[in-house]
């Protein structure tokens, strides 16, 4: 068994399933700021399922979608944050 | 052999993110599942970046991977600190076997806005005196 088929059949699989159990939590969640960490979460374990095709396709320019997600991330959560924040000052949630 | 250490890394990676994925979703309450959420994961990204930085063995995306690890390990302890503040303040009830609450009669909590385990004290400035 080769690298490439390794983390093709036994580790994205394992990211695979790890995003459709946060997608269950994005879907129950009983508040907002649930589902505002199952976004964080599973756009983070997108940069990690990126990283993996990046050595199975043996492709690097694969790299540069991570930052923006990464990026995309932190600026996601920073707004709705601010958002949910100035919603409950005039009494809205 | 640095093949090895590419499985054995990304295996890693990948069981941190699967055990990220199963607190968030077996945990009580937010503050827990937040707690779970963004260290676990943010180590096992960690752990697939340095994985494809040992397979390319390239000056460029070796700085790329860093830039990438570096980013994430600033960012998610600074929004989940955001995150978990906001939903204090929104109200979002801690799990009933919580032990210590320290925010609860602190002066972190901007004045009038309710918290939420209990609603504040009314303020001794604000009765008026019944009879006249």
């Amino acid at each position: 068994m080769t690298l490439q088929q390794y983390l093709l059949y036994i580790v994205s699989p394992i990211i695979c399933l790890a995003l459709i159990i946060i997608f269950i939590r994005f879907l129950k969640g009983p508040k907002v700021v649930d589902r505002v960490i199952a976004i964080d979460l599973i756009i983070t374990s997108g940069v990690g399922l990126i990283g993996v095709f990046c050595i199975i396709y043996d492709i690097p320019s694969f790299l540069d979608v991570a930052t923006i997600l990464a990026l995309i991330a932190f600026l996601s959560t920073i707004a709705f944050a601010y958002y949910i924040d100035q919603g409950d000052k005039n009494g809205k949630r | 052999m640095s093949e090895i250490l590419i499985m054995v890394l990304c295996t890693l990676g990948a069981l941190f993110i699967l055990i990220a994925a199963l607190g968030i979703y077996r945990m009580p309450d937010f503050y827990t599942r937040l707690s779970v959420t963004v260290k676990a994961s943010t180590l096992g990204v960690g752990c697939i970046l340095g994985a494809v930085a040992i397979y390319f063995y390239d000056f460029s995306v070796s700085t790329k991977v860093f830039a990438i690890i570096f980013f994430l390990f600033i960012t998610s302890p600074v929004a989940a600190y955001m995150i978990s503040r906001t939903a204090y303040l929104s109200g979002v009830k801690l799990w009933k076997g919580s032990v210590v609450d320290e925010l609860q009669n602190s002066e972190y909590l901007k004045d009038g806005e309710p918290t939420a385990s209990k609603p504040e004290q009314p303020k001794p400035n604000d009765q008026i005196p019944p009879s006249l």
